[in-house]
């Protein structure tokens, strides 16, 4: 007992937190004060120790979803009887709605994952105002999501169509200089208009924001009513994921002799082991816990419990790739030896395999869905997802056509982020035919920065380095991920990436 | 097969034409600027052998009386064009329209086009030539990007697989353009008209320094010349910034231009009736 009140008093007692990460630091620890779920396997709390699975502090028993998009589009046609909003009828009136809606989500924390297709849940609005009055309503709109739901993972979505509020946005994300809301621009070269394209760019070069996601493809693999939510995973809108769990591929491959050993040992061991844990997590969530019985979100019918998929995540391929290679007697690295490239490939189709002939009842379509993870805590010896590590990246054309190998298997979420210099602004059609040619070659999400400004993406969300130095110094800082990042992310995954130059 | 010497290949460039290019630089030049930035491409090599010595690694060395660039052993410390007073680079390639091909061909979902400089692309213009059927047979755009010495009228071949010349037009009158280049200005002018009135005129540029050349009068003559055609395209004109950046030594007492002459030359310019004006 005195051991759990040292902890607690120890959080409560932190200066470095504002009053709701200390209250969410609580929660989690008293939920990790129970058990695994029911069903979790033997083998997991060895290859959890041994770190070559990680539950990505999900805590031993979620109260809920991990992900949670809700359906937007029906609270603005229907309002809500538990939030007591009629449908809105004007521009002032929908984005009040959507941020008491935003206020009254969640997802597995406190803040929702998820914020709706903004420039489609809008337009209807701001094309009935006046061009400057609807400008300056979603200033405030915007600023209000950062203010109030200070995390990373908190995502909007745009296109694939050009629109008038589509257009408000990329003008003010520059001038805003916000972290949140991420944004993916949902693009369709056939449909998203090049000039609206470009403004998009102009602005993930100043603000890291939007990143572009193919539209066919997760139309395709997800489904027409996708969202892409927190750093890049294409879910089910009205739906969500249950879990994420990861296999960190390349502390796997540590573990060992050889490429044989690997795929007849310890992969199979690894993947098995993760989908039972997953099982028991996800029948946990869906049979003891509250969420899907009771949420105002669920008896509204914004979320339905069928619409919800599990995870299979994982990261380190690149550093599997690698030591795979060296433990057979071979010297080429990924991203810089065809055998090494399509080993990943190789690895990737075993994963694929058995993820998409394992059954859960509960999972959308009945089966869990592959993805490449941006990297957290304690990945030492892992990159991102399928990422080539940082600092050993080859030049731009073949770094983008590596992308094009792995980025399929991933319907739920894979990117890599290609940061430029101050060229870039130069010509941004040339930015945009490198992006077209990423889509050509099989890219299916790509975001950039400006390598200089104060507005970067570390791994997947965003991040302002002036804050990081704030929070190094000792001061508090709102943001969440700031909190997460200074204290778990690698330092490199900040300064390392390579900064690509049309002086080359 | 007829090759041509290759200083380097850009992969991706944003600074030569219409969005993401892959740029060609031939070696050797028929003009001799006193501010060129790349003086080191201006001259074939002669062999005399300076860079041998002081190459730190060991990749340059004599065979049959020749300078051999080893490209696997070359560090890029550009010891060799610092050595050099003839200038001239070691590190040329002498490639058909095959070779150059084959390292473009792999940037094709990236780029819009291909663009060919240097030095003078045109004193290359057989391969050059055979390297555009190719580009254009896979969909790319081909542009030159030449100091206007070429005649391009009584050669119309080139032009026929080419998408357009950035054209240079560097001053105002003869006897600057000489004082300048080394080279006569009246067959510049007549391509200048001669490009405009074919609908083959991509660009223009001029490097502009305060004091030493009278970039107004040379914004003035070309906006002259270019008026009838003005009215019914956009031409762009690319006003260059001078930078001591690569220029020699006995060359550098040129001033660079402020933002503001800049910005006065690019009003001008508008009133000559450019719509699309690119200061860099």
């Amino acid at each position: 007992m005195k051991k759990y009140q040292r902890e607690i008093e120890k959080i409560m007692n932190d200066r470095q937190l504002t009053y709701w990460q200390r209250t969410d630091a609580l929660a989690k620890y008293a939920e990790n004060l129970l058990d695994y779920p029911k069903g979790t396997p033997e083998e997991f709390y060895i290859l959890q120790d041994s770190r070559e699975i990680n539950d990505l502090g999900e805590g031993h028993g979620p109260k809920c979803p991990r992900y949670i998009l809700p359906d937007y589009e029906k609270f603005i046609k229907e309002g809500s009887q538990f939030l007591r909003l009629d449908p809105p009828k004007t521009l002032l009136e929908a984005v009040n709605s959507l941020l008491i809606f935003y206020h009254n989500a969640h997802s597995i924390d406190r803040f929702p994952v998820y914020l709706g297709r903004l420039d489609i849940l809008l337009e209807q609005f701001v094309v009935k105002e006046e061009y400057e009055k609807a400008k300056e309503i979603i200033r405030w709109f915007l600023i209000s999501i950062d203010r109030t739901m200070s995390d990373s993972f908190v995502q909007a979505n745009l296109g694939p169509e050009e629109t008038v509020t589509g257009n408000i946005i990329l003008e003010l994300r520059p001038e805003l200089q916000n972290i949140t809301p991420n944004m993916s621009l949902r693009y369709d070269p056939e449909v998203t208009p090049d000039e609206f394209a470009k403004k998009a760019l102009n602005s993930a070069l100043k603000c890291a924001n939007p990143a572009f996601a193919l539209d066919s493809f997760y139309r395709e693999r997800v489904g027409e009513n996708y969202g892409i939510a927190s750093c890049y995973n294409g879910l089910l809108e009205g739906g969500g994921a249950f879990t994420l769990t990861r296999l960190r591929l390349g502390t796997i491959s540590e573990h060992c002799e050889n490429s044989r050993d690997f795929f007849e040992n310890r992969l199979p061991l690894c993947i098995d082991t993760q989908l039972k844990f997953m099982d028991a997590k996800i029948r946990n969530v869906v049979e003891n816990r509250a969420f899907f019985d009771s949420d105002w979100m669920v008896k509204e019918g914004f979320v339905h419990a069928d619409r919800f998929v599990g995870l299979f995540g994982m990261v380190g391929l690149c550093e599997c790739v690698n030591n795979l290679m060296k433990k057979d007697g071979k010297e080429g690295r990924m991203g810089h030896d065809k055998e090494a490239d399509q080993l990943g490939v190789k690895i990737l189709e075993t994963i694929d395999k058995a993820v998409s002939e394992h059954y859960c009842p509960y999972s959308y379509n009945h089966h869990f869905v592959m993805h490449a993870q941006v990297g957290a805590d304690d990945d030492e010896g892992n990159s991102a997802g399928t990422r080539i590590a940082y600092g050993d990246e080859p030049e731009l054309y073949e770094h983008l056509k590596n992308c094009g190998l792995y980025h399929h298997f991933f319907p739920s979420g894979v990117g890599d982020i290609f940061p430029f210099d101050e060229t870039a602004f130069r010509n941004l059609d040339a930015l945009l035919d490198i992006f077209k040619g990423g889509f050509k070659v099989g890219v299916k999400y790509m975001s950039t920065y400006l390598g200089s400004g104060d507005l970067i993406r570390v791994t997947g969300y965003l991040m302002k380095r002036s804050e990081v130095e704030k929070l190094k110094k000792g001061e508090v800082v709102a943001n969440d991920s700031v909190v997460l990042v200074v204290d778990k992310t690698p330092a490199r995954h900040m300064t390392e990436k390579k900064v690509r130059s049309f002086n080359d | 097969m007829i090759k041509a010497p290759v200083n380097k290949i850009i992969p991706s460039s944003v600074v030569d034409g219409p969005g993401n290019r892959t740029a060609i630089f031939f070696q050797s030049c028929n003009f001799n600027c006193r501010y060129c930035h790349n003086p080191e491409t201006i001259n074939m090599c002669i062999n005399c052998g300076a860079c041998v010595e002081t190459c730190p690694v060991g990749a340059l060395s004599f065979k049959d009386g020749k300078v051999v660039w080893d490209d696997k052993k070359c560090c890029r410390c550009d010891t060799c064009i610092k050595t050099c007073q003839n200038n001239a680079s070691p590190k040329i390639k002498y490639m058909s329209a095959e070779e150059i091909w084959e390292q473009i061909e792999g940037n094709i979902p990236f780029i819009r086009g291909i663009t060919v400089s240097g030095g003078e692309c045109t004193l290359q213009a057989d391969v050059v030539r055979e390297l555009f059927a190719i580009a254009k047979k896979h969909g790319l755009t081909a542009l030159l990007d030449s100091n206007g010495s070429y005649d391009f009228k009584n050669h119309p071949e080139l032009l026929e697989v080419s998408d357009g010349v950035m054209l240079d037009v560097k001053a105002d009158n003869e006897e600057r353009h000489q004082w300048l280049t080394g080279h006569s200005i009246d067959i510049v002018l007549e391509n200048l008209e001669y490009l405009a009135s074919i609908d083959k005129l991509e660009e223009i540029r001029t490097v502009c320094i305060p004091g030493s050349l009278e970039n107004e009068k040379t914004i003035t003559i070309v906006g002259d010349i270019l008026k009838p055609y003005l009215e019914k395209k956009d031409i762009r004109y690319k006003l260059i910034k001078y930078r001591h950046f690569g220029v020699r030594q006995q060359y550098r007492d040129f001033k660079e231009p402020t933002e503001e002459y800049m910005n006065e030359l690019k009003a001008l310019a508008q009133q000559k009736g450019f719509r699309n004006i690119v200061i860099i």
